[in-house]
């Protein structure tokens, strides 16, 4: 009984599933205007046909091609006799042409005759103004054929252009000579193609580059065991910006300190050779390799200057390089003459350089400052009195709470323009230090907070927030930007793939076997060292994987970047489509499938080769 | 001497791995550490380095208090002490020599270790360790390729690259062959009468702790059910160690 009735409920069941993913699917061939008699209809087939038969015929070769031409005057209206008489008889000995009658009126019907032009050949048939002979007018459906003999004959109407002068007709028959060529159409598509795989390489390269150390701040099971005391955090948190001003100005000084130099070749190079040397040596002495018992107050404050002296060289010559590179380019371009874009390579490479160094000066003098101070921090707060730890809690945390707050404030004035400091710098300023006090307050002066966590967080919101925006829409903005061209989606596809590749790198992390983890940290090894011990070596083959595909991604997002400004061959592409050019398009198309399988094949035999 | 006094680990949700234990290790002694999987040995061990912060209770090394060093100091307290694994936890993809090396990553200026350069006289003392362990020969091929015993010496060489004053072995032995399982135990014999380094070594097969340890501690269920010698193990106490189904065997 119970299974009989079991058994009508599963059929009933059944049967109301059934006509549920029917009225979707009906629904869903309505919103999407699905019309199959749109497709029946013969217009639409017809030029169907001819469009995937052009497509089918992409524009890659031409022949060469040689030329017949003649003319035939002809008079419209018909002048007297004696105009007509003094017309000289064709030359029979080349092509030429008989027009009969010789004379029309405006818009009156014509035939011409051509003889000993090629054999089996075509070509435009057009009238020529007597007054205005440079722009000829083009007849009827403008080609004639001719037949085995070189010979044709058509009918033709002819155009309202009346004049008392003689006019002419002229015929050009054209036939393909020799072996054919590569068009026109695949040089541009060439061109193009190869600016779309460099296009994606950097994109690649650059995203690579930022995604890595993004993804050790996304992963979790690296920061959740990063926890740290409030005074350290708050430390921290107020040495960033107060390091990044520092760094910035620091390295403005250098550059400007450096600048009579860069004005001579030869002391510019000296500057590049000597600096890096002294800065090596000056390291060298203040990092030894290895040591048995901690050192001296004395030593460390020498060390710490010496450092600094390093860090001073190191900076200074990073700006005569980028002198160096932009003199030493700019020669170059003009002395290598075809291969001048390695003058221009190197001058763009100073560029870089010129313009990078300052803010990596910034961030590195912004972490070197702020993990200085955490680490004063966490001292002070192993080594103090609760009370005193709670006080320079309270202290520093509404500092840092201030700073912050008021940072961001900045920003939202930065974007929207309020211009009204009280809302945009003192509230947020003062929200900021009395939710530090606060926390400050609630904190036990010697716990840790999940410091870890929270960068795990943000970088995390972070990183899908601006992955979710595709590619294409960034580079609109770059466009405005950097101004139309292959830049503008060189960095709208790195900025993509920095935030893509981060999230996957940092899954990768994630998955990696704690035991070498485990071992690496048992020896008394730093998290630094850790990370690169036993964390890189574990994680090379998925990101050399990952990095494979996601270049292969790019290639293809980079062939329609184009179609927004971005460079690239989709730029090509979607003109040749505007202008109904399907040959030229579908030349484009091919270039695209070659290049995406190719880098297909490429990366599965370096995966294999490397993984 | 290490001195235990109390140790209770309690994980986040609750789960009790040791319960005040309580125990003495004298300088150069080989000490087993038994008992059932789950009875607390790997949380013992880890306590010790601090790879598991404890609960309560306190860990004294020579005198000076294990449990209360800062961030800092207990990377100076780790380098001291060796550690070797039950699943060897070699970085596969790295090569031997490199496995080894790390074991000195206490000791050099971290600064280098981003350029992964290690000092002269460490890649010396590391190819003396390898030798030591019968493996030079095998010092430029990647960890994944040797066999389980070999990726254990390794361990072991790893562990030595530290100038230990004490090894921590979790379970050393417990995935090799009973021929390997002697020849790993014999190298850190050696270690313990040669260089009189401390060994605290958990086990699984009595026969093992019969042949090697100069003393034995028993947990069960994080309590410490029994200390003494490995010939004071009678079938009573077998059972109170291993549970009362327990059957001898071997």
């Amino acid at each position: 009984m119970k299974t009989k009735r079991a058994l009508i409920w599963k059929s009933l069941r059944t049967g109301l599933l059934t006509v549920l993913v029917l009225l979707i699917f009906a629904y869903g061939f309505q919103i999407t205007k699905v019309n199959l008699t749109e497709l029946r209809s013969e217009q639409r087939q017809e030029s169907l046909t001819r469009v995937i038969r052009t497509l089918a015929r992409p524009d890659l070769f031409a022949f060469p091609q040689e030329e017949l031409a003649a003319t035939a005057p002809v008079f419209l209206p018909c002048p007297g006799t004696q105009a007509l008489a003094a017309l000289p008889a064709p030359d029979t000995s080349g092509p030429y042409m008989l027009i009969t009658p010789a004379c029309a009126d405006p818009k009156g019907s014509v035939q011409v005759e051509g003889f000993n032009f090629y054999p089996n050949a075509a070509g435009p048939l057009r009238f020529v103004p007597g007054s205005d002979s440079a722009n000829p007018v083009t007849l009827g459906n403008d080609v004639v054929s001719t037949d085995a003999q070189g010979h044709f004959l058509a009918a033709f109407v002819l155009p309202d252009r009346p004049s008392e002068d003689v006019q002419y007709v002229r015929a050009i028959i054209r036939r393909n000579v020799g072996l054919p060529q590569l068009s026109e159409t695949a040089y541009s598509t060439w061109d193009k193609i190869v600016e779309t795989v460099f296009l994606a390489l950097l994109a690649t390269v650059i995203g690579t580059a930022l995604a890595i150390p993004l993804s050790f701040m996304a992963a979790r099971n690296l920061m959740v065991s990063v926890r740290s005391p409030l005074a350290s955090i708050s430390l921290s948190l107020l040495g960033w910006p107060a390091g990044i001003v520092i760094g910035f100005l620091v390295a403005r000084w250098v550059g400007a300190l450096g600048q009579p130099l860069a004005s001579s070749l030869l002391a510019n190079f000296a500057a590049v050779v000597v600096a890096p040397l002294g800065a090596w040596q000056a390291m060298r002495w203040a990092l030894p390799p290895e040591e048995l018992t901690p050192p001296g107050k004395g030593t460390r404050l020498a060390r710490s200057l010496v450092m600094a002296l390093a860090a001073l060289l190191a900076l200074f010559a990073l700006f005569q390089l980028a002198a160096l590179a932009m003199s030493l380019g700019s020669r170059l371009e003009d002395i290598l003459t075809s291969f001048g874009f390695l003058g221009g390579f190197l001058f763009q490479l100073g560029e870089i350089v010129r313009l990078i160094t300052p803010v990596l000066a910034a961030l590195a003098a912004g972490g070197l400052l702020s993990s200085k101070l955490a680490q004063l921090g966490q001292r002070f707060s192993e080594r103090a009195s609760a009370p005193w730890v709670k006080a320079f809690n309270l202290l520093v945390a509404t500092a840092a709470g201030a700073t912050v707050m008021g940072l961001l404030g900045l920003m939202i004035d930065l974007l929207y323009q309020v211009g009204v400091p009280s809302f945009t710098l003192w509230i947020p300023m003062a929200v900021g230090a009395v939710g530090g006090l606060v926390l400050a307050a609630m904190v036990k002066p010697k716990d840790t907070l999940p410091n870890g966590l929270i960068i795990y967080s943000i970088t995390r919101t972070i990183l899908n927030g601006t992955r979710s925006i595709e590619a294409l829409v960034m580079a609109i903005v770059f466009v405005i930007a950097v101004g139309i061209g292959p830049f503008a989606g060189v960095l709208a596809l790195g900025l993509h793939t920095i935030v893509s590749l981060a999230k996957l790198y940092s899954e990768q992390v994630e998955s990696i076997l704690p035991g070498p983890l485990e071992a690496v940290e048992a020896t008394g090894a730093n998290r630094l060292q850790t990370i690169i011990y036993a964390v890189v070596p574990q994680i090379v083959p998925p990101y050399i994987s990952y990095t494979m595909y996601r270049w292969d991604i790019n290639v293809r997002m980079s062939t329609i970047i184009g179609f927004v400004g971005g460079g690239g061959i989709g730029f090509l592409l979607q003109q040749n489509i505007n202008l109904l050019n399907y040959r030229a398009a579908a030349a484009q198309m091919l270039a695209i499938a070659v290049v995406v399988a190719a880098m297909d094949y490429i990366s599965s035999y370096l995966r294999q080769r490397v993984v | 001497m290490l001195q235990v006094i109390n140790l209770t680990k309690i994980y986040e949700g609750g789960t009790k791995a040791l319960d005040r234990v309580t125990f003495e290790v004298p300088d150069g002694q080989f000490l087993a550490v038994i008992g059932l999987s789950g009875s607390g040995k790997s949380t013992l061990l880890r306590c010790i380095n601090r790879l598991v912060e404890p609960t309560e209770g306190q860990i004294l090394w020579n005198g000076e208090d294990i449990t209360a060093a800062t961030p800092e100091e207990m990377l100076r307290i780790r380098r001291r002490f060796g550690m070797v694994f039950q699943h060897f936890n070699l970085v596969h993809r790295s090569s031997v020599l490199t496995n080894v090396l790390a074991g000195r990553l206490g000791y050099v200026n971290p600064a280098w270790s981003l350029l992964n350069r290690f000092p002269r006289q460490d890649v010396e003392k590391a190819m003396q360790q390898l030798e030591r362990v019968g493996i030079a020969d095998k010092a430029d091929q990647r960890a994944d390729e040797l066999s389980g015993g070999q990726q254990q010496r390794v361990g072991i060489a790893r562990a030595l690259m530290q100038d230990p004053e004490m090894i921590l072995a979790d379970e050393p032995v417990a995935s090799l062959d009973p021929v390997l399982a002697h020849s790993i135990m014999k190298h850190l014999e050696e270690i313990n009468q040669q260089d009189g380094v401390t060994v605290l070594c958990s086990l699984h097969f009595l026969d093992i702790v019969h042949r090697y340890a100069d003393r034995v501690i028993a947990l069960n269920e994080g309590q410490l059910v029994f200390e003494g010698l490995p010939t004071e193990i009678d079938d009573q106490k077998f059972k109170d160690i291993y549970g009362r189904e327990a059957e001898r065997v071997g």
